[in-house]
Order: structure tokens, then sequence, then C-alpha cells
């Protein structure tokens, strides 16, 4: 099993019917926040952020209790969710499509929806922690549950039969096969969700708009706070904490977690190295945990095993894991009529509401889309440019990546948006200001998903292809041409996928910025957003909103979804 | 115990198995009558394809039969068969398991304490000859150690049929004959409580060496084509006469005498007769057959041949009957003939043998049928889909892989190509 850094894309047409109902209701969903945006508080006055390092500890702890709580949820969501959809056909129809969706969906275009939303039904301190929460969760879940929901797809049928046969109740079935065979992808999925997680993270606690100031106290609004000051001890503390904070938790959580999840593995191939891990290697070596687990754990399993099969046992169980079909019951019918009406009403509100938009705020729209999209596109570019020589460079020079890559992962690992503040107070007065302010946000939040796909791939290039190109002595250019491009191929694709999902988000907090007490902006749609949840114009908030999710996901299922293809089809080195 | 069903242990009457409905309907087994009694081991013998493994499945209750009757001692089998088990092929391990939590698993899904488990665990472990690798994982054992702890694993439910589905067809042949000796010596010296075992396998040796009774399987669709006795004593030796001509009479009965040929039978799409399957073999096979036949005079035992090219049944059975469809060949009581046609094959260069191929896959109606829909067309290129979709009326699921083999067939014979990135047959120009 080799991963990608990036989403799997399921070959299936670009655009079905299902997908129209999923964006219906995610539009139907977001006129439902708009309306509940009318009764939020116009003015908001965000926390006191101290600068003094002694705060440091405390937020930083606070960020990563933010960040725990929504993996947290993720991984309940994962697990429920993905276990529905592998285990009921009935399930599977709609919850598959959804997931799909809401995989291309730019999420950070919900926030401020959500953030106006929930300060209209909850005081200020709570709405923005749940908001926050929601915004990671929503990051976090999809990948995690994708790669869930593969996983028990892909259970080898005899494994499957194998518990058949043996008769193990569903509790046993989870805890021997579905989860043990899960776990790899999930832990991996895992980390992945959890450093992309802090991207949000840190959008969420710096964001403000106008008077409505949404922060919350943490590593990323400090950063802000003391950009905006203009202290660059504070700035240069803050950026320490937080590496640091991102260091130790991929060190003694993480990467434990990894190498363990590795007996997991299935393929019996040697050749794939584990990863190696000091403080799993320190905790497996705990005569201390190596008791409990004999003294305490062991019987504590046993016990649960024992209850849960108990209370288990009389699930229905299909036979070869084919799942139950059949017509749908009842309460599922009612259930999912009266969901289609909601949504209908739903879509029905948010076109009334889009309809009574004057003709004219259109034009600006699409222009803003257009700003937009022309900043994402050079901002991959610019990635492309860099990243495909210097990752081709690392991937097939050993030497050169043991040295390299150590420090590109923990540059990668700051956040992009825990920067911008620090970006924008040094590009403001540059010619261009924000505009390029923007795209150097966007090109830091993406370059290194295609950065670290671009070193798998050319790592990957088997070494007798090396060898005979070698031989044949081909020249500079042909090497590119013939063995190189072609190989990286589907990993560039994938990572530009990701890249461009990431630079979509960035605009949001990219176009708009508050800075000495004076707001800044530049033409594009996360202007538009930023400017209609400040002056409350919902109905511009909800346009701009679903403009920018259908562009994006129009865009991923026409341009990146044929890529993909052509990538898996042509230049799959098998 | 009652002694309903006749003493019988299992009893299949008229059991079918359809996947699909409909005109799609796909028919793995039809119509089978097989009875397994107390004291029995039982070959169930066949190519691939002939749905032995989805009879094993429906014995065990993995799978419902569509059609017929499964009886356990008499009663009918409803879900899984609590006295049943399964050694699978590929072992089915599960590999974050070790050696002893992999059997205790079994015991532990029929509720046993952790003692217990253990005790019987470790006694089977000792049974099989894996003491010392009770905490190994899986993945350090080799194929055949793996295999073992997939008997103990087998034999701790303590099961009254043990079913054997392909067990040593994925390990090294030393491993796999070992293993088939001391499976011999539990079930001979009874040091296990199964009362009757079910071997599921395609290579025919292993079933005379180990079986008391052979149920042999056809296929298109799977059905069971004949029964036998092996009236041979334990230990049983591969050099015997008696042996060697139980041999013979297996592969007689496996691979049945050829039928005449009768012309262009069955059918491009759309014609009345049944269509004509393509046996999916790889055209280079079938030089290498002829050439060896020729070798040894024109006349071969099937199972020499075998033999002699490293080939399974499986693989050997399809070229064998590629060679009768072209006409290279015929079949006769577990021998191969070569036809003089077939002899001028083995004896010609290259360019004349691409000739004769030409020549003869020509007779074949999907292959005419290809090649005279890919003439008739202007650019002489025509789209896989169009192909593709008339096909599967013919063939179901199976039209991918039959045009895959005409395409390769004809590939060889320089009649037509496929061109993989516009995803079209054209004409050799």
């Amino acid at each position: 099993m080799r991963f990608r850094f990036g989403p799997a894309l399921p070959r299936r047409p670009w655009l079905t019917a299902g997908d129209a109902v999923v964006l219906l209701a995610l539009a139907a969903l977001l006129s439902a926040g708009v309306s509940m945006a009318w009764r939020a508080p116009a003015v908001r006055r965000g926390p006191v952020i101290s600068l003094s390092p002694s705060a440091l500890p405390a937020y930083a702890l606070l960020s990563t209790a933010r960040m725990a709580a929504a993996y947290c949820l993720s991984l309940a969501f994962t697990l429920v969710y993905g276990y529905a959809a592998a285990r009921s056909k009935g399930a599977r129809r709609v919850l598959i499509p959804v997931l799909d969706v809401l995989q291309s969906v730019p999420i950070l275009s919900f926030l401020p929806v959500v953030l106006l939303s929930l300060s209209a039904v909850l005081p200020q301190k709570p709405a923005a922690e749940i908001a926050a929460v929601l915004l990671i969760f929503t990051s976090q879940a999809w990948n995690m549950t994708y790669s869930f929901y593969q996983s028990l797809t892909t259970i080898p049928s005899e494994l499957r039969e194998a518990a058949s046969v043996f008769r193990f109740g569903p509790w046993l079935r989870f805890r021997t096969l579905e989860l043990p065979f899960s776990a790899l992808g999930l832990v991996w999925n895992s980390m992945m969700s959890w450093a992309g997680g802090w991207f949000f993270l840190m959008a969420a606690e710096i964001f403000t708009v106008g008077a409505r100031d949404f922060r919350l106290p943490g590593l990323g609004a400090y950063l802000q706070e003391a950009a905006n000051r203009g202290d660059t001890r504070a700035v240069l503390y803050g950026i320490v904490t937080l590496v640091a904070t991102i260091v130790v938790l991929d060190q003694v959580l993480w990467r434990p977690l990894l190498a363990w999840a590795d007996k997991f593995r299935v393929d019996t191939v040697a050749g794939e190295e584990a990863v190696p891990s000091w403080f799993g290697h320190l905790l497996s070596r705990s005569v201390i945990l190596d008791r409990a687990r004999a003294r305490l754990v062991a019987p504590l399993v046993e016990r649960v095993d024992t209850a849960l099969a108990k209370h288990l046992r009389d699930a229905p169980d299909a036979p070869g894991g084919a799942g139950r079909t059949g017509r749908p019951s009842t309460v599922t019918l009612v259930a999912s009529g009266a969901l289609a009406l909601l949504v209908l009403y739903g879509g029905y509100r948010a076109a009334g509401m889009l309809t009574a938009l004057p003709i004219a705020t259109w034009k600006p729209l699409l222009t803003g889309l257009g700003a937009t999209f022309l900043r994402v596109a050079a901002a991959l570019l610019i990635a492309l440019a860099w990243t495909v020589p210097a990752g081709v460079a690392i991937g097939m020079n050993r030497r050169l990546a043991s040295f390299v890559q150590p420090i590109v992962q923990v540059v990668a690992s700051i956040p992009a948006t825990a920067l911008f503040p620090v970006i924008v107070v040094a590009l403001l007065s540059a010619p261009g200001g924000l505009n390029i302010a923007a795209i150097v946000l966007m090109l830091m939040g993406t370059q290194w998903y295609l950065l670290f796909n671009v070193i798998a791939g050319a790592s990957a290039i088997p070494q007798d292809l090396r060898f005979t190109t070698d031989l044949l002595r081909l020249p500079f250019l042909d090497r590119w041409r013939v063995l190189i491009l072609p190989a990286i191929f589907p990993y560039v694709v994938t990572g530009a996928i990701t890249a461009g999902g990431g630079a979509w988000n960035a605009s949001i907090v990219a176009e708009h910025a508050e800075f000495g007490g004076r707001s800044y902006s530049t033409t594009g749609i996360g202007a538009l957003i930023a400017g209609a949840t400040s002056r409350g114009d919902y109905p511009l908030l909800l346009a701009s909103t679903l403009a920018l999710i259908f562009t994006v996901v129009l865009i991923n299922r026409t341009f990146w979804r044929s890529m993909y293809r052509l990538a898996e089809e042509r230049y799959r080195m098998e | 115990m009652s002694a309903a069903g006749n003493g019988s242990l299992l009893e299949l009457q008229g059991v079918g198995k359809e996947y699909g409905g409909g005109g799609r309907a796909f028919v793995a087994v039809r119509n089978v009558d097989m009875t397994i009694r107390p004291g029995e081991f039982v070959g169930l013998l066949g190519p691939s394809g002939c749905g032995k493994s989805t009879l094993l499945r429906i014995i065990t209750g993995l799978s419902p039969a569509t059609s017929g009757r499964v009886l356990y001692r008499g009663e009918p089998l409803a879900g899984i068969n609590p006295h049943a088990t399964i050694v699978f092929q590929t072992f089915a391990l599960y590999p974050w398991l070790t050696v002893q939590e992999n059997v205790e698993i079994a015991l532990k899904a029929r509720g046993l304490p952790p003692n217990d488990r253990r005790v019987v665990a470790l006694r089977l472990i000792d049974l099989v000859g894996l003491d010392g690798f009770e905490s190994a994982y899986p993945r350090e054992l080799s194929g055949g150690m793996r295999q073992k702890v997939g008997f103990a694993r087998a034999m701790a439910v303590e099961p009254e049929l043990l079913c054997l589905d392909e067990p040593f067809s994925a390990l090294d042949v030393l491993s796999a004959e070992a293993l088939r000796n001391e499976l011999l010596e539990l079930w001979l010296g009874r040091s296990i409580p199964t009362q009757a075992i079910l071997l599921v396998t395609h290579n025919i040796e292993e079933a005379v060496l180990l079986a008391d009774r052979l149920i042999i399987m056809g296929k298109d669709p799977g059905r069971v084509i004949a029964e036998m006795p092996v009236g041979l004593r334990y230990p049983r030796h591969r050099k015997d006469t008696a042996f060697m001509a139980t041999l013979d009479k297996v592969y007689a009965l496996v691979s049945g005498p050829s039928k005449p040929e009768t012309g262009a039978a069955g059918t491009a799409p759309g014609q009345p007769l049944p269509p004509k399957r393509l046996p999916i073999a790889r055209i280079n096979g079938l030089a290498g057959l002829m050439e060896k036949v020729a070798e040894e005079g024109g006349r071969a035992d099937l199972h020499r041949i075998g033999s002699g090219l490293h080939l399974e049944l499986d693989d050997l059975l399809p070229v064998v009957e590629a060679a009768e469809l072209i006409g290279f060949a015929q079949v006769d009581s577990g021998d191969i003939l070569l036809t003089p046609l077939g002899q001028a094959f083995a004896d010609a260069s290259i360019p004349a043998r691409k000739e004769i191929i030409a020549g003869r896959l020509l007779r074949h109606p999907t292959i005419r049928w290809i090649y005279e829909t890919l003439q008739q067309d202007d650019d002489q290129r025509v789209a896989e889909s169009y192909f593709l979709e008339r096909l599967q009326s013919e063939f179901g699921e199976n039209a991918p892989a039959q045009l895959e083999t005409a395409i390769n067939w004809a590939r060889y014979a320089e009649l037509f190509t496929f061109d993989d990135d516009t995803d079209e047959l054209f004409l050799e120009a």
C-alpha cells in the first residue's frame, strides 16, 4: 500500500443526479443558515489577546483542545457513517454521493454562514468555539470516512468468509476484522486530516470582518495580534510555539500510532519499511505498560467483548458481507420523504433569496470568481514551477532526501493561515499589495502538497527504468519527457487536486484583511463573501458562497477528474 | 444424533445457483445431487469456473442456493452450517493476530472462556507441529506453516464436516506434499473428531492421492458430470501402475472426448445457435503445446504433458480446448492426438504458422464477425465498446474475457488488433 497525499476519486461520471441533489441540499442548508443570520448581533467584540510569552502555553493548549474535539467528532462520524455506507446498500446509494460532493467543496466558505447563524442562537463565546470545531470537523472528516469506507469494502472475501464460518458476531467481526483492516488507512488519513485541520483552526481563530470580531483565544489570534501590533518578537515566539506544538504532537502521538498501525498491514510483501518512531519504541519497552496490559487491559477487553457480543449477537448478519438489500422500510420512506420536502423547501427559499438580488450584483460576483480563479491558477503554476524540479531532485537522490525531507516537513507543518497576518503586514505596502499577498498565501498553503507528491512519485520510479534510461544515454530533455514526467504525472495530479482545493479555501481569508483598525480588500470572491458578512448583506453572502461552491465542484468534476482518469489509466506504474 | 437422512452427513438435492436475474442470469451450478457419508474423504474435482467453490459455499451456508435442497443430517440447512468449517486457499488468517490468537478467535466466537481457549489452541498448535510459533505473526511464517494454522483453527471448533478449498494450491510443491501427508496421517489415525472431509481441488493427482471418492464437475453450466470411487489403499504412490491407471481414467473423465467439428456452430451476435465460447487461452501456450505433443510423436498422455510443461489442469485445459477448436488436436481417453493440420503447424515456420492460424480463426463465428465488421467500416476501425455491447448479449459477464482472447488470437494471426489509446479495434494493414 503506497499512499499518495490526497483524496482518492471514485470512478464515476462527472456530474450525476445524486450530485445535483446534494448540491441542492447544501444550498438549502446555507439559506437556512443565512436566514438565521438576520438575527445575529451586528457588533461583536473579540477576546483580548495577551502578547506576553507566558500566555502562550494556555493558547497552545486551547488551540490543541479545539483540534482534539474536532478530531474526536470526525472519528466518531467516520466510524458510524463509513460503517453504515459499507454495510447497507440503501444507505450507500445516499451516503457516498454526499461524501463525494462534500470532499470537493471549499469548506472555509461555510465559515461566515456558520459563524453568523450560530451567534444568532448562542452566546458569543460558545458560538465561535462551536463554529471553529465544526469547521475543523468538516475539513477532517471526509477523507477519513472515505478511507474507512473503502477499507471496509475491500476486505478480502476469504477473510470475511472465515469470520462467517467461525460465526463471529457483529462485534467480534468489527474488532477482529473490520477495524484492524481499516486501521492503517485510518491512521494515515487521520494524520493528514490533523495536519490540514491546523489551517482551518488558524483561519477560524483570526476571522474578523468589520465590526464583527469572531476571533478566539489561541495561537492563531496571538500571531495575528502580534503582527497587527508590529511586535516581531511576539511573532517569533508564536511561530516557535506553534511549530513546537505541531512537532511534539507529531512525535508523541502520530508517529507512534503510525508505527503501531503497521502491524495491521495486510500485504505480506516485505519492502516498504515501517515508519520508525522513537517514542513508540520507548513505550513498547516500558515494563509498567506491559504489566498494565496483562493485568488490567486484557481482562477489561475480555469483559467488554463478552458483554458486547451478547448484546449484539442477534443482529442480522448478511452472509458474505453483501449488505442488506430488499425493500426499504416504511420508516425509511417517511424519513426520506420528509427530508426531500425539507430540501425542496430550502431550495425554494434559496432561490427566492437569490432572485431577489438585483441583476447588478451578479456582475461583480462573476468578476470576483474570475479574479480568484486567476489567483488560484497563478498559485498552482508557481507551485508547479518550483516543486517539480525540486521534488524530482529530492525524490531521486536518497542522500539529498534524508537531509532535506525533515526540514521540509517542519516548514510545511506551519499552517499558512497562521503566517498570513505576518505576510499581510509585510506586503501591504509593496506594489500589488493584498493582491500579491493573497497569491502568496495560496501558494504557501498549497505548494507542500505538490512537493510531497512529486517526491513520492519520483522516489517510486523503478530502479530498472532509471538504469535503462541511463544506459540509453537519453539527453536531458528526453529523460524528462520519456521517464520522469510520465512517472510523476499521477502524483502531480493528486497533489494539484488537493492544492487547488486548498487555494480556493485560502481565498476566503486571503482577499480580505483587517490591519491596524482598517479593512483591506481586493477583487475576488473571498473579498465579496467577507464584505457581505460585515455589511450584513445576506442574499449576497448566500449567492457568493453558492457560486464559489458550484464553481469549485464543477472544476473538480470536469478538469481534475479527467486528469485523474488519464493518470490512472495511462500513467500508472504496475 | 438422529438416524434420519439414511445415514448421510450431507445431501444436496437438485441444487442450483444463479447470479443476477431475468435474461442476464448467470448459472454458476445447475441441478447438483451429491451425498457425503460419515467416514468419507470426498474429492470435488473440476476445472476453474465449474462452480466447485460456489458449491462449497452453499454446503457451508456462506451463500444460499437459489434452487434445490441442502440437507445436513436430514435437516434443511438455514444460514451458516454450525457443523462445518473451511480451510481456505489463501489461508484467511488475520495478519494482526498471532498464531495462537488466530486459533483462539474461532473459540472466542463460540463463547469459550480465555483459559479453555488457551488449552485447546495450544494442543492443536502442538498437533499440527507448530509449537514454538504460538506468538509468531502469520507474516513471519512460510506458506506451509500458515496453512497449518489454518488447519489448527478449523479443527479447533471440532467440525463434523471439514471442507478444504484448494488448501494446497497456494503452497510450493514440497510444502504441499508434506502437508498432504500430515493431513492424511491425522485423518487415517483418527486423531481428529472430523466425520468427513470434502476436498475441493483442480489438481487431479492430489485428489487421487487423498480421496476415497471423486465427484467430477464440468462447466457451462457447472454440474456434476461423473462420480467414481478411488479403490486404492493408503499410502498411495504416484509410480504405482494402479495409481497411474486411475489418474488416466480421471483425466479422460475431466477432459471428455472431442466433439466432432460442426463447422461454424453458434454465433455472431444475433444468430440463433448457442454461443460458442473461445477458451480463455494465450495463443503462445498453443504453440508450446503443439510442439510438445509433436515431440512425443503426435500422441501423448494429458497428465504427462501437463507436468512436463509445468501446467496445472486449469491452465492446460483451455489450451487443449483451443487446439481442439482450431482443429489442431483431438482428445481421446486422456490422450491428446495431433491432427495432420496440427502436425503441420508444429513443423511450420513462424510466418507460416500465422497463415495457418489466420485461416482457421476465420472459421470461428465471433472472430469472423469482428473481422467482417471491421472490413465493412470505412476507416476499418471500430470502437471496442461496439463489440463488447453485442457480445454481452451472448456471453454476459464473460464478454470482456471473450473479446480479449479474440484480440489476443487475432493479433498473433495478424488479422486485427487493438489500439489501447483510442480503445478501438482495427484491421492490420
